[in-house]
């Protein structure tokens, strides 16, 4: 398989694809870079200039750059904090046979399906909406005072409309790698006398590590950028502005291209310090 | 203390009859082998007195009391499992450790039982390495050590050497054998290789379909078979059969000789036929002989022989060493 040959032949046929996905990231890397050390206003002039630094200090030093940071920490902390708790138990729910678990398997998946702007919206005007949401008329099925989720907790609102979303992707992962564990281990642990308690501690979770590890890396990648769900439901109030809705805001709302890029650059390394970071881990799990 | 008994136990899943009525008794200190082939409910008959199913109904006592509903770890019984079933991200000791750390046991008296079983099953210098870092033998005992450490009534093995290259086997089959001598507890051996049943137990109980065929020692198993099914079973290479005319001139429906009970001659004997394959081991060799009107015939010789592929011989069985089986394939004294 490895003859010099096909190697050859291997590198000629991966070419394009390498290619056009260095491309696709190479160019908009770039330009952002380029855009982060000039004053670009589009409607007031277009390019101005280099000017060095400036836009990254602006950027920092702006009044809503820190609370956009602690918003994106507490968003994306919530999320995978419920998606991986809520994630364990669901897979261990879904591991036991029962009737009918094919079809509930593929329910459970559907959230994922969903496009974040439209289950932003589903559950912004039908669950959480005061006036007609379901949540509403619990509350009032209840006798009690309806709760205006997104103005008076929006940034847990968030969190529970990301959640829903990324919980499906979460159980399946951790669903899969419940059901690799070999079940003799079980049966040991049961007759080395571990209860249901000690087993899940001492044998599932230590299993499921790796799998919670994936889960982790790969959604706080995902969840760094989230921006449909916001966008829809609050548009950044309430201290749900998080770094790519301040990003977005820059860009968009004050016409500033340069000071925008200079924030797309900071977030670009914030995703990288992450991703190598939990990279790491992967690997020294992989070692094990 | 270690004796089981097993009164009227069955086993079914859904409308599937695994094991009908079944009576058995274990001694306190007997190394008991279950054998039979594949499927025929030794590893459920195995589950059921460790408690990891449970019986359809009957019951099964350990030293006496009544143990049918009591919870696996309550049970005082120690298993090895086929694949092992080490816990992979704890280390050698903590693996050992785990039973006593359940059982809530103070710190020093783990180390010293972990230490103890480390001396006896040479794991000494591998105690804090993972399960991963391991050979396969060395996996093995540390599933060994596991359940040594617990002092149980009696140890349970599924299968446990089948996942080893045949070398390692006969090792460690030789320090089973060796521990049971040291620890003189009871032991119960599920597996479906005759050899490791003849060398290793002190009673054999084979199975077929979950009926108990026969339990004995081995050479009562090998001397005097109670039927057919046995007598194939124990034994290698396999017992001849011959049925017919053949059969009816020793007053018996069938007859069985083990291939090591036919003299070989090239002059003269009972059946003539023409040699087939030949397998040479040095100490022992296997000849297949094809004679006319029967089913190929395993001659087992003594050393080298002067016969080749194609040529004539002569085979008498011997007498004495004759089984006679009726037509419901019972062994008639």
């Amino acid at each position: 398989m490895a003859t010099q040959h096909s190697r050859a032949a291997a590198r000629l046929m991966m070419a394009p694809a390498v290619v056009l996905l260095l491309g696709w990231m190479l160019v908009p890397l770039i330009m952002t870079l380029t855009f982060s050390f000039k004053k670009y206003l589009p409607l007031k002039g277009g390019d101005l200039g280099w000017v060095g630094f400036e836009n990254y200090i602006r950027f920092f030093t702006a009044s809503a750059f820190w609370p956009s940071v602690l918003s994106t920490l507490i968003l994306v902390g919530g999320v995978l904090a419920i998606t991986v708790v809520l994630g364990v138990l669901l897979a261990l729910l879904l591991d036991q046979p029962f009737w009918g678990q094919g079809i509930v398997r593929i329910l459970v998946i559907a959230p994922f399906f969903v496009m974040p702007t439209v289950s932003a919206l589903v559950w912004k005007n039908m669950f959480m909406d005061p006036v007609n949401g379901l949540f509403a008329h619990l509350f009032k099925a209840f006798g009690a005072q309806p709760y205006d989720w997104l103005s008076q907790s929006p940034l847990l609102s968030i969190i529970v409309i990301v959640a829903w979303q990324w919980l499906p992707f979460a159980t399946l992962i951790l669903l899969t790698a419940i059901q690799s564990l070999d079940s003799e281990q079980l049966e040991a642990a049961e007759m080395d006398g571990a209860p249901v308690l000690a087993r899940f501690g001492y044998i599932v979770l230590p299993h499921l590590a790796r799998a919670i590890t994936v889960v982790i890396l790969i959604q706080t990648i995902f969840l760094l950028s989230i921006f449909a769900e916001i966008f829809v439901t609050t548009q950044g109030s309430f201290g749900t502005k998080t770094l790519t809705y301040l990003i977005y805001q820059r860009v968009l709302e004050s016409q500033n291209v340069g000071l925008g890029s200079a924030g797309g650059i900071f977030a670009v390394i914030l995703a990288n310090i992450v991703a190598i970071f939990l990279m790491r881990i992967v690997g020294k799990n992989l070692d094990a | 203390m270690g004796q089981i008994t097993l009164n009227q136990v069955t086993k079914s899943f859904g409308d599937v009859e695994v094991i009908p009525p079944l009576d058995l008794q274990i001694n306190d200190g007997e190394f008991v082998v279950f054998v039979g082939p594949s499927g025929c409910g030794k590893s459920t008959l195995l589950r059921l007195i460790a408690g990891l199913e449970d019986v359809s109904s009957g019951e099964i006592a350990i030293d006496g009391t009544d143990a049918t509903h009591v919870q696996p770890a309550r049970r005082g019984l120690a298993m090895v499992f086929q694949s092992y079933a080490l816990y992979p991200h704890m280390s050698v000791r903590k693996n050992i450790a785990f039973p006593l750390k359940m059982a809530k046991m103070d710190k020093a008296e783990q180390d010293r039982r972990v230490a103890n079983a480390a001396k006896v099953l040479n794991l000494t210098d591998y105690l804090d390495r993972r399960p991963g870092q391991l050979s396969g033998g060395q996996r093995q005992r540390v599933a060994i050590g596991r359940a040594i450490v617990r002092e149980p009534a009696a140890f349970l093995f599924d299968e446990p050497l089948s996942n080893l290259d045949a070398a390692l086997r006969v090792n460690m089959r030789l320090e089973i054998s060796e521990l049971h001598q040291t620890l003189k507890t009871t032991m119960i051996y599920v597996t479906h290789d005759q050899v490791e049943a003849m060398t290793m137990a002190d009673k054999i109980v084979v199975l077929q379909a979950g009926r108990i065929e026969q339990v004995g020692s081995p050479l009562e198993l090998y001397n005097a078979p109670r039927n057919k099914f046995v007598a194939g079973f124990i034994g290698s290479p396999k017992m001849n059969f011959i049925d017919g005319a053949d059969a009816a001139q020793f007053g018996a429906h069938t007859i069985g000789i083990r291939p090591e009970h036919i003299t070989l001659s090239t002059t003269e004997g009972l059946w003539q036929g023409r040699v087939g394959v030949a397998e040479h081991l040095g100490s022992d060799t296997f000849l297949y002989v094809h004679v006319n009107g029967l089913d190929p015939l395993t001659v087992r010789v003594s050393g080298e022989v002067g016969v080749r592929h194609g040529d004539t011989v002569f085979l008498s069985p011997d007498p004495a060493k004759l089984h006679r089986f009726d037509a419901q394939g019972l062994r008639q004294s």
